[in-house]
């Protein structure tokens, strides 16, 4: 064994960063996934003191989310509060031995189990160090189910499984897959850990912890970026394919909307689009019964608008492919054979331009979820109450000129905007790789 | 070439008056001046009499299409899409909410958007493709893996970081530069050296890496390989082959911006307090000023048309192969 060792030389291929960055994005989109799905499932809590014949529920909304992160949601404090701190930001008059002195008060929350400030250090390491216990052995446990289920699957001793894992020698990445798996777990064990104690990313301008608000935000960006797609995809998919098959006044006609369409800037189109919906909104009040729906409603509306305005560049593509793929022999063969028309699209033309939907899909996805920032800020994206990066951020650009800076909203909201669609754009990297027989040249 | 010319213009009508239609709707139509009123006077000042003035004063109190009551030609002039939408075709765009006329600002703000979006527009252009040949030079090896996540990294970074990031360092921390706020002339320069750099920066990863696409494409194609054989050095075959050839591609990205560079960049100048056509905008959709905004949306869709013109020009001077008909 150690010969063969000492005989080898490392290399990596091209293909082996690629399946590392596809993996990272796949498994950290796939924990955003998870949460903004629980963040779904909305319920209203019965009050506690209605009757049981007749059940009053409570005004406000919550999601499963909500009840797994517990206390997070509801531990406020009174105002700005550093990441991990156990005092408050500013200063305020407070008792202390019976005289009033001018002080940092301390948290209601962070840090309240502590004594006094020196305790504080040891805590932080010791919490963190159960997290990352915790983490290593859920990735551990994960091994473990894994290897029993595939070393059945195989029909290998579970020792020679693992002893293949440990090589890389499972004809899938499964180590990678594993290693990637326990850090992101060992991250997240910490981060539970000191969220337990302390207000990880600190607290707002009312007090509201951060780490719970961002991780609220996660549920708008993926709506935003997977209902648009959703819109675009059945207009460009079928527009572009028609406008490149049919040819003739359809190509024209399809042509000249898309033109029309691009020609507009398109914040300007969703600016106008996102001001009429709040008008109709505003005149319709009787429509609508809680916040809750009417932040719901304008979110919807800005997803059609955004998929409205975004389909005409994957049509364009579509167009030109489908001009080329319908002169091609088969696509001949298949008329000359009475086929339908129908039937020559789904089965001819469209399964061979679907590589090119699959990679616009990913791509478009990272784009809308950073535009969603940018239409927050210039005031027509998501509604001002409804926990979104882009309304993080707008509420927090103002505050880095207080002194000390308060810099954790934005960081908090930067880092997560950040990793979600650094996770989607590698993963589109991935897609466009194992599809694209175009980028074959450059390896 | 002079007919093709005039064929591409006379092709633009069609398109402008699309544009008009549906800005047309989507303002007088779906969105009625009526609800108009109601969300400029807010929730507690809207009685039908209040409405009617605020109509009035804007002039939309007349009938969309069709007027009535007038007589003759008058009958199709003294209507709301005669006086609001078809007179933006001779560019009378009207008067804003705050009463000033939106031809002038556009006339006085041109300058300001046009100082940042062309220093930006051109240094990115040159830094973005310096990197994409660097990339491409040494393509397959560490330098390039690391180059392209690299630039896979810096397009992941929301624009608002970049911006905030800028002035809060730069700007606010180290007092390198001014954090925002405009002058005329030469006194100006201070002014815009940071939303150009930010921007610049911004829009690296994005554009290196398609630009290393195209040059990746093209270094596949068998002409290359021809040059290679010929002798020639690596870097000749870059820049007189590869560079040259891939400038088709590059073009139908760029040049079809050059005109709605007019326009400016809505965050950019909102947030350096440039006071140019974005800021403009932006201002306008937060006040809701929707004749502003339609004005905006006819020129940006103009601007535009004649980039579309403009890209098939520089084909031509490109490419002699590209023949117009």
């Amino acid at each position: 064994m150690s010969t063969i060792f000492m005989d080898i030389q490392p290399v990596i291929l091209w293909t082996d960063g690629l399946i590392f960055a596809l993996l990272a994005g796949v498994l950290v989109l796939g924990m955003f996934v998870v949460i903004g799905l629980l963040d779904s499932l909305h319920y209203r809590e019965k009050l506690a003191d209605s009757p049981a014949d007749k059940p009053q529920y409570s005004i406000e909304v919550l999601s499963v989310f909500d009840a797994l992160v517990g206390t997070l949601r509801t531990r406020h404090e009174k105002t700005y509060s550093a990441p991990l701190a156990m005092h408050l930001y500013a200063k305020e008059f407070v008792e202390r031995d019976g005289t009033t002195v001018r002080d940092y008060p301390r948290l209601q929350f962070g840090g309240a189990h502590l004594r006094d400030a020196a305790e504080r250090r040891p805590d932080l390491v010791r919490r963190s160090a159960i997290g990352l216990a915790q983490g290593l052995a859920a990735g551990l446990l994960l091994l473990g189910v894994l290897a029993a289920w595939q070393a059945r699957q195989a029909k290998l001793s579970l020792g020679e499984w693992l002893t293949r894992w440990g090589e890389g020698r499972l004809g899938w990445p499964g180590r990678t897959l594993v290693c990637m798996a326990t850090l992101l777990l060992m991250l997240a064990g910490v981060l539970a850990q000191l969220a337990a104690g302390y207000h990880v990313f600190g607290t707002d301008k009312v007090g509201q912890d951060v780490l719970y608000i961002t991780l609220k935000s996660i549920r708008t960006g993926l709506v935003i970026g997977t209902l648009t797609t959703l819109v675009t995809l059945p207009l460009a998919i079928s527009l572009g394919i028609a406008a490149g098959y049919f040819r003739g006044w359809v190509d024209d006609v399809i042509q000249y909307v898309y033109t029309v369409l691009n020609s507009i800037p398109g914040v300007l189109l969703i600016a106008a689009a996102v001001l009429i919906v709040q008008g109709y909104i505003e005149s319709n009040p009787e429509l609508f019964d809680n916040a809750a729906a009417r932040a719901d409603v304008r979110l919807l509306a800005l997803c059609l608008i955004m998929g409205m305005t975004s389909w005409t560049g994957l049509a364009r593509l579509l167009r030109g492919e489908a001009l080329k793929l319908s002169t091609l022999d088969y696509v001949d063969a298949a008329r000359a054979f009475g086929v339908s028309h129908t039937r020559i699209l789904s089965r001819h033309i469209f399964p061979n331009v679907f590589h090119l939907v699959l990679i616009a899909i990913v791509l478009d996805f990272s784009g809308l979820v950073l535009a969603e920032a940018v239409l927050s800020y210039v005031g027509v994206g998501v509604d001002p109450s409804m926990h979104s990066w882009g309304n993080m951020i707008n509420g927090a650009r103002l505050e880095l000129a207080r002194e000390p800076t308060v810099w954790w909203q934005l960081g908090a909201a930067f880092t997560f905007m950040f990793t979600l669609v650094l996770a989607a754009n590698l993963f589109a990297d991935g897609v466009r790789d194992a599809f694209d027989p175009r980028r074959e040249a450059g390896r | 070439m002079f007919a093709y010319l005039l064929r591409r213009l006379l092709y633009a009508i069609p398109i402008l008056i699309g544009v008009n239609l549906l800005t047309f709707a989507l303002f007088f139509v779906v969105n009625t001046p009526g609800d108009m009123a109601r969300l400029q006077l807010g929730a507690k000042h809207v009685t039908p009499e209040a409405i009617e003035r605020w109509k009035y004063e804007h002039g939309y109190d007349k009938p969309l299409l069709l007027n009535k009551a007038a007589e003759g030609s008058a009958q199709f002039t003294d209507t709301i899409f005669f006086k609001h939408s078809a007179a933006m075709f001779v560019f009378e765009f009207g008067k804003g909410d705050d009463g000033r006329d939106i031809g002038t600002e556009i006339r006085n703000r041109m300058g300001p958007s046009l100082a940042i979006a062309l220093p930006v527009f051109v240094i990115g252009l040159l830094v973005n493709i310096t990197f994409a040949l660097l990339m491409v030079f040494f393509r397959a090896t560490y330098l390039d893996l690391w180059g392209v996540v690299l630039c896979v990294v810096l397009m992941s970074i929301s624009g608002l970081f970049y911006i905030i990031a800028g002035q809060y360092f730069i700007a606010s921390l180290w007092k390198l530069l001014p954090i925002s706020g405009f002058a005329g002339g030469i006194n100006g320069l201070p002014f815009i050296v940071l939303p150009v750099l930010v921007s610049v920066v911004a829009g690296i990863g994005g554009g290196s890496r398609w630009y290393r696409t195209i040059f990746i494409e093209e270094i596949g194609k068998d002409y290359v390989r021809t040059a290679r054989a010929k002798g020639l050095s690596e870097l000749r075959v870059l820049f007189r082959h590869v560079l040259k050839n891939g400038m088709i591609p590059i073009l139908t990205g760029a040049v079809v911006v050059i005109p709605t560079l007019f326009m400016g960049s809505l965050i950019t100048e909102s947030f350096f307090g440039i006071p140019g056509l974005g800021s403009y905008t932006i201002d306008a959709i937060q006040a809701q000023d929707f004749a502003v905004v339609r004005a905006m949306v006819f020129l940006g869709s103009a601007l535009y048309i004649v980039g579309l013109i403009l890209t098939d020009l520089s084909y031509s001077w490109a490419d002699p192969r590209v023949r117009l008909q």
